[in-house]
C-alpha cells in the first residue's frame, strides 16, 4: 500500500489506532490485540462473505465518525462494519456489549450438547474458549436439546450436527476453495442443518479444510476420531513436497507417531495455508514429513500445558482501558512471590498489586 | 374515503376492459408525459409512507436509488405478505390486479427499471395466475413490453413465486430468494438501493405502496397529502380479523379514532357476540399487543387515532405500531398466554437460523410459553422470558428478531398478572380464561410510562 493512502483513526476502548479505509472494526481491534479484540465465531478473514451471523463480536459505536458523530442506534457486528475516520467504539468498556455478548453465548449453548468429554475438538474449541471467557457458569435452559438424524459425509469427515453453531464457515470454504458447491444448509431456524443433499459424501481434494475452519466439534477428522486428546499430542510444524498444496502443515505427534495433520493456524485460530486431503489424511508417518520444530501455541491454550515456545506476550493496556478491570493478562506466577520457595509465605504482604505489574518490564 | 378500493366492487374489474372503462391506466398516460424525476418529486410531495410495516417515506427511498452509468436498476414488488393477521395485499392482487400493474408501470418508469419483479409468496398460488393474466392483458394492450406509448421506455413485469417463508418478506432475504438462493437476510450496508438484486440498485416496495402510486399520479401529490393527518398521509388498507362483527378489508383515511373503527357500523361493527374488548394487535402479529384501556386512549388520556403517530404514541411502554395494518381484535374470551405462545411458535418456525440469538432464542421462548400455557410454568419463567426477548431484540441482522421479541415483551408488560395467574392456577387455567381483569377499565398508567 502506498504511503499516500489516507489512514482512518479509530478509537476502540480508548485506544486509538490508524487503519486503512475499508478495514472492519474487528480487524482494527485485532491490530491492537489483547482484550479489546471482540471474539468471533463465524467471521473468517480468509473467507469472503463470512461473518455477521454469530453476533458474538457485537460492539457499541458511540461515535459514528468525525463528520457524523451520531452514535449507531444498535450494537453492530464488528466483523462486518467498516471503520470511519474518527469512529469511537466501545467493546469491553460498554456494559451493553458485555450483556449482549453474554446473551449470545448463552443462546449458542442452548442447543449445544456440551459433550466436551467425548468431543475431539475439546481443548481447541472456540466455543469452549468463548463460554469460558464470556459466558455464565450455569444454564437456564431446561428443555431437551435438539437432535438430528446422523449423516455420513464419507470416510474422512465426521459430522456432529448437534454441536454445530451454524457459522457457515464450512459452506463458504467448500464454495470458495473448491469452486464447487459441496454442501449447504438445509431447513431453517433451530433445525437448520449442514448437509449434502441426499446424503452424498464430501468429496474434493481440499475439502478436509472444513475440519480446520469449524470453530466447534461439528466437523472432525475421522482418521483421528477418538485416537487421542489434543492436549496429549505435541504440535510440530512440518512440510512436505506436496504438488497439490503448499505442503506446510502442523503435525500432532506423540513420540514418533503422527496422530493428526492439520493446517497451521495463526493467533486468531485461522488457517494460514490450506492443505490438501492427501497431506491431511494419508501422510500419517513421520517419514513423510520434514519437521521444522515445535509450533507456537498461545500461552493460554491447554494444548501447550505450560510449555510456551517463542510466544509473544499479549499487550497490556491496563492503564488505558479505564473503568473496567480487564482480565489478568500477566502470568501471576511470574510477578508474585507465592511460587518462590525461598520466600516464606507468611512474609508475603498480600495478593499482587499494581506495582508488581509495573516492575515486570525490568 | 376510498382511493384504492374505489372500484373494487365493480363486476369484472379484474379484467382489463372493465378496469380501463373505470379510468384505469390514466396514471400511466399522465406519468409518461412527465420526467422520472418529476414523478419521484410527486411521490415525495404526497408524503406516502411504506405500507409494508416500517412506514419509511417512499419518495425518500426512491431518491436513495443509486444510478450508476450502464448498470440496470430493478423495482421489486414485495407481495410476500406473510405477517399473521395481514391479508390486504391478497385482496388487492386478487380483485384489483390491474391497479398493481398500473402502479408498477409508473414506478418502473420513475425508477428506470426495465425488468420489474413481483415476488409473491408461494401460498398465493391462485393469485399468480390472476397476476399473469393481468400482465398478459396489459401487454396485449401496449402498456408493457417495448416502447410503451411511444415513449421509448421498455418494461417487463415478471411474477416470481416464493416458497412461502416469512423471512422472505424481509427485503434483503427476498432479494436473495429472488436470485435463487437460500432466503437469508443480507447484512446492511450495502443497502438494496446500492446493491440489490444481482448486485444492481434495487427498490423493494410493498404491494399497497405501489398501488397507492396510481392515485398519487392521477390526483397529484399535494392532493394526496391533504388526505389523512400530519405525516400519516393518504389512505391505508387495514385487514381486520378476530372477534369483530365484520372482519375484512377496510380503507381508512387515518382520521378515525380507534374506538370509532372498532365499534362503528361503518367499519368493524363492534365486538362479536356481545362480548367486551380485551386487547388488540393493531398492525400485524409482530407489533406490541395493547390492552383495551391503552388502545382506545393513550397513556395521557387522549383519544387514540388510526394513524402512524397516534398508534405509536407512548413508545413501546404504552403504545404500539401501525405496522402492516393487520388489525387483530381479541375479546374477553381470549387467552393472552395462549395467543403469545402461538406467535412464539410462528417465529420459532420462521426464523431463518442465521443469527444465533434469534435461532435459539425463539425456540426457547416458545418452549417456556408452552410450559406456562399447559400448567407447567414457574414464576421465574416470566422473568426469564423477559430476559430472553431483551437479548434477542436489536442483536440480529434483520428485524425478525425484533418481531419475535416485541409480542412477548408487550404481552408480559401489559398482561403480567395473566401470566402469573396461569402459573399459580395451572388446573384452572386449563378450563377457563383469565378474563378481562382491569384491561378494559379506565386508564391505568404503568410505571415508567
Amino acid at each position: 500500500m502506498s504511503e499516500q493512502t489516507p489512514k482512518f483513526k479509530v478509537t476502540i476502548d480508548n485506544i486509538t489506532v490508524e487503519v486503512a479505509p475499508g478495514t472492519t472494526i474487528l480487524n482494527a481491534a485485532r491490530m491492537i490485540g489483547g482484550d479489546v479484540t471482540p471474539p468471533a465465531m463465524c467471521y473468517y478473514s480468509k473467507l469472503e462473505g463470512s461473518g455477521g451471523k454469530c453476533r458474538t463480536c457485537l460492539v457499541e459505536v458511540s461515535k459514528g465518525s468525525e463528520k457524523d458523530p451520531r452514535p449507531m442506534p444498535k450494537l453492530v457486528a464488528s466483523c462486518r462494519t467498516t471503520v470511519m475516520d474518527g469512529m469511537e467504539v466501545k467493546n469491553i468498556t460498554s456494559d451493553k456489549v458485555l450483556d449482549a455478548r453474554k446473551g449470545v453465548v448463552e443462546m449458542l449453548l442452548v442447543n449445544h450438547p456440551l459433550d466436551c468429554p467425548v468431543c475431539d475438538q475439546a481443548g481447541e474449541c472456540h466455543l469452549q474458549d468463548l463460554s469460558y471467557e464470556h459466558g455464565a457458569s450455569t444454564t437456564r435452559y431446561e428443555f431437551d436439546r435438539r437432535t438430528f438424524e446422523k449423516e455420513d459425509l464419507g470416510d474422512y469427515i465426521s459430522l456432529h450436527m448437534t454441536r454445530c453453531i451454524l457459522c457457515y464457515r464450512c459452506v463458504y470454504t467448500a464454495e470458495q476453495l473448491t469452486q464447487k458447491r459441496e454442501h449447504g444448509v438445509l431447513d431453517r431456524g433451530d433445525h437448520a442443518a449442514i448437509s449434502t443433499l441426499l446424503g452424498k459424501s464430501l468429496d474434493n481434494e481440499f475439502i478436509g479444510n472444513v475440519i480446520d475452519v469449524c470453530p466447534v466439534g461439528a466437523l472432525t477428522d475421522k482418521t483421528f476420531r477418538f485416537k487421542n486428546r489434543v492436549w496429549f499430542t505435541k504440535p510440530v510444524d512440518a512440510h512436505c513436497d506436496c504438488k497439490t498444496c503448499g505442503g506446510k502443515a502442523r503435525l500432532w505427534m506423540r513420540g514418533d507417531e503422527v496422530y493428526r495433520v492439520t493446517a497451521r493456524k495463526d493467533q486468531w485460530g485461522e488457517v494460514e495455508e490450506w492443505i490438501c486431503n492427501d497431506c491431511r489424511f494419508h501422510k500419517k508417518s513421520a517419514k513423510d514429513w520434514v519437521i521444522e520444530g515445535p509450533s507456537k501455541i498461545s500461552r493460554h491454550s491447554v494444548i501447550s500445558q505450560g510449555h510456551y515456545v517463542g510466544v509473544k506476550k499479549q499487550p497490556v493496556y491496563i492503564d488505558k482501558v479505564i473503568g473496567k478491570d480487564p482480565k489478568m493478562l500477566l502470568d501471576i506466577h511470574t510477578v508474585s512471590d507465592v511460587n518462590r520457595p525461598e520466600v516464606e509465605l507468611s512474609k508475603i504482604a498480600g495478593p499482587a498489586h499494581s506495582d508488581d505489574f509495573k516492575n515486570t518490564g525490568k | 374515503m376510498k382511493l384504492l378500493l374505489e372500484h373494487a366492487h365493480v363486476e369484472g374489474i379484474r379484467y382489463y376492459d372493465t378496469y380501463r372503462k373505470h379510468g384505469g391506466y390514466r396514471s400511466v398516460e399522465k406519468a409518461f408525459k412527465m420526467t422520472p424525476d418529476e414523478i419521484v418529486e410527486e411521490v415525495k410531495k404526497s408524503g406516502l409512507r411504506g405500507r409494508g410495516g416500517a412506514g419509511f417515506p417512499t419518495g425518500m427511498k426512491w431518491s436513495f436509488l443509486a444510478k450508476p452509468e450502464g448498470v440496470p436498476r430493478h423495482l421489486v414488488c414485495n407481495a410476500d405478505e406473510s405477517e399473521p393477521g395481514t391479508f390486504k395485499d391478497r385482496y388487492l392482487m386478487e380483485f384489483l390486479p390491474h391497479l398493481l400493474i398500473e402502479g408498477l408501470i409508473v414506478s418502473s418508469f420513475a425508477l428506470g427499471s426495465h425488468a420489474t419483479y413481483i415476488y409473491i409468496r408461494g401460498e398465493y398460488a391462485w393469485i399468480v395466475d390472476i397476476l399473469e393474466q393481468a400482465i398478459a392483458e396489459a401487454k396485449n394492450n401496449g402498456w408493457l413490453g417495448k416502447n410503451i406509448l411511444n415513449s421509448g421506455f421498455d418494461c417487463e413485469i415478471y411474477v416470481q413465486r416464493g416458497g412461502g417463508a416469512y423471512i422472505c418478506g424481509e427485503e434483503t432475504a427476498l432479494i436473495e430468494s429472488l436470485e435463487g438462493k437460500r432466503g437469508n437476510p443480507r447484512i446492511k450496508p450495502p443497502f438494496p438501493a446500492i446493491q440489490g438484486v444481482w448486485m444492481r440498485p434495487t427498490v423493494v416496495n410493498n404491494v399497497e405502496t405501489l398501488a397507492a402510486i396510481v392515485p398519487i399520479i392521477n390526483n397529484g401529490g399535494e392532493e394526496y397529502a391533504k388526505i389523512g393527518v400530519g405525516r400519516s398521509t393518504g389512505t391505508k388498507l387495514l385487514s381486520v380479523c378476530g372477534n369483530v362483527k365484520k372482519p375484512g378489508i377496510y380503507e381508512i383515511d387515518m382520521t378515525q379514532s380507534v374506538e370509532e373503527f372498532i365499534f362503528s357500523d361503518e367499519y368493524c361493527g363492534g365486538i362479536a357476540n356481545g362480548k367486551r374488548l380485551k386487547a388488540c394487535i393493531p398492525g400485524g402479529s409482530s407489533v406490541p399487543i395493547l390492552p383495551a384501556n391503552l388502545l382506545l386512549k393513550t397513556a395521557k388520556g387522549e383519544t387514540r387515532y388510526m394513524n402512524y403517530e397516534s398508534l405509536s404514541d407512548g413508545g413501546f411502554a404504552t403504545g404500539s405500531m401501525m405496522g402492516s395494518g393487520g388489525f387483530i381484535v381479541m375479546d374477553e374470551e381470549q387467552c393472552v398466554v395462549r395467543h403469545t405462545m402461538t406467535l412464539a411458535r410462528f417465529y420459532n418456525h420462521e426464523s431463518c437460523g442465521q443469527c444465533s440469538p434469534c435461532r435459539e432464542g425463539t425456540g426457547w421462548m416458545y418452549k417456556i410459553l408452552k410450559n406456562i400455557e399447559y400448567g407447567k410454568g414457574k414464576l421465574s419463567d416470566i422473568d426469564l422470558l423477559w430476559d430472553i426477548q431483551r437479548k434477542i431484540e436489536g442483536n440480529t441482522i434483520c428485524p425478525l428478531g425484533d418481531a419475535a421479541a416485541w409480542p412477548v415483551a408487550a404481552a408480559i408488560r401489559h398482561f403480567r398478572d395473566e401470566f402469573e395467574w396461569h402459573v399459580n392456577n395451572p388446573d384452572e387455567a386449563q378450563n377457563r380464561n383469565f378474563g378481562l381483569a382491569h384491561y378494559a377499565d379506565p386508564i391505568h398508567i404503568p410505571a415508567g410510562a
